[in-house]
């Protein structure tokens, strides 16, 4: 397969692009990488993805697949010859995409929500929601594994890349926050599988390292105006 | 072993009512059990501890919840009728625009409801672009699915018929023949469909249902 057949649109900060890209590197599919530029939308964004204007978007044949979790399952299905990204058991499927829809409607916000949080009481709302997360993610994580390095067994599946890809930016939080929030002492499983996930091939060369996401994080405060008082 | 199939649902909620539909387009046979959210069970709580929400379908003592995630495993569990497309691209654009409906149209649609009347006008006006751009992807076709409703057409349910409901009772009109006449025949035709009027709430029951709501919100809310 010619190596432009598949482009993703993203960016190397980005948990949401980095789906797409470790889900393509599981299914060794090659795919050019076209890197938007922060504050600025290129005409290829606007015109494959009008409705949300966001990344990541993998356009394959020509054809725009947009909303991570969805390119996920999209990678897997047409590369449906390599290693299955999602389990085979509909029940297990459905066990996966619950606790990804979670991760992103109530875990990742309240992520966001510790950097962003006003006043005391806000932030430790949203640190509590965080750690309340770990910790089901850590029961989750032992129910799931049955005892191998994965939510998905012997290789990361799709719990793993949905999670995974939070983990750079966990770290960053952990900096600028000053708080140990993947904690061995309370979530010793995680901190296991997170050593694992970040060593994996697939992932490794798209996990951004932690110095370099705090400097863009830093960029990025600067580009978000100040909340209003 | 035999198949033991539970649904838990609400008469009103278009989440629950969205799986029976699922369920009645397949044929499958299944034990429905209507909840009281002001009043639990302890079934509920146990098979969906997170969220404690309907839907909760139960196959063989399994839970599964959130409803977009039950319809998959219903169309992977049950292949008979399929409700999603068979094609990667057509699959992934039909969850594209089901999550577009449940994160934008649906957020938005609350908003209506609940905004200000100053405020309302402005809602209103972003809901009719984004009711525009979903008419786009009807483009010629019966259904979000085809010739046959599928996924897209499921998760829409809510949007022809609680919407309406909603919008009647409110007094704001936003899929009007004159606006939106792709949609509104869309709406026609998906309300004529046997199976899909066994899974919508009676209207009279429904209309007092939402002006009830919103009556309580608004004495929640009133200044002192």
């Amino acid at each position: 397969m010619a190596k432009s057949d598949v482009k993703v649109l993203g960016a190397w900060p980005s948990p949401f692009v980095m789906r797409a890209r470790i889900a393509l590197n599981i299914k060794s599919v090659d795919y050019e990488f076209l890197e938007e530029t922060l504050g600025s939308k290129s005409e290829l964004l606007l015109k494959s993805n009008p409705i949300h204007k966001k990344i990541p978007v993998l356009i394959h044949q020509d054809k725009p697949v947009c909303e991570s979790l969805i390119i996920v399952h999209y990678v897997d299905e047409v590369w449906s010859s390599g290693p299955s990204i999602l389990p085979s058991d509909p029940y297990d499927r459905a066990v996966a995409r619950f606790w990804a829809a979670y991760l992103d409607e109530k875990w990742f916000p309240s992520m966001r929500g510790m950097a962003s949080a006003q006043g005391e009481e806000a932030k430790k709302a949203a640190v509590d929601q965080f750690v309340e997360g770990l910790n089901l993610m850590e029961d989750a994580y032992v129910k799931l594994s049955k005892g191998k390095p994965f939510f998905g067994g012997d290789k990361i599946g799709y719990l793993d890349i949905a999670f995974g890809c939070f983990l750079a930016w966990l770290r960053v939080t952990e900096k600028t926050s000053g708080m140990k929030l993947l904690d061995e002492a309370r979530t010793p499983h995680l901190a296991k599988w997170a050593v694992s996930f970040c060593a994996d091939p697939a992932v490794k060369d798209v996990m951004p390292e932690t110095e370099k996401l705090a400097e863009f994080a830093k960029l990025l405060a600067k580009f978000k105006p100040a909340p209003p008082k | 072993m035999a198949e033991e199939l539970k649904l838990y649902g609400t008469w009103v909620s278009p989440f629950s009512r969205r799986v029976e539909l699922a369920l009645k387009l397949k044929g499958i046979p299944y034990e429905y059990i209507e909840e009281d959210l002001h009043n639990k069970s302890p079934d509920l709580i146990k098979y969906n501890p997170i969220h404690q929400k309907v839907p909760v379908l139960v196959h063989n003592g399994k839970p599964i919840v959130e409803s977009l995630v039950i319809l998959e495993y219903i169309d992977e569990t049950w292949k008979n009728n399929p409700i999603l497309p068979q094609d990667p691209y057509q699959r992934a654009l039909a969850r594209f625009w089901a999550k577009f409906i449940e994160e934008k149209i649906l957020p938005l649609a609350m908003k209506v409801t609940n905004s200000e009347e100053k405020e309302k006008e402005k809602v209103v006006v972003e809901m009719f672009q984004l009711m525009k751009v979903l008419e786009g992807e009807l483009n010629g076709k019966d259904f979000f699915g085809g010739e046959s409703i599928g996924y897209v057409d499921i998760v829409a349910t809510i949007i022809a018929v609680w919407f309406q409901v909603t919008q009647e009772v409110i007094g704001v009109k936003i899929v009007s023949e004159e606006k939106f006449p792709v949609l509104f025949k869309w709406i026609e035709k998906l309300k004529s469909i046997d199976v899909v009027k066994e899974c919508i709430p009676p209207r009279d029951k429904h209309i007092t249902y939402v002006k009830a709501r919103i009556e309580a919100a608004l004495l929640k809310s009133a200044p002192n």
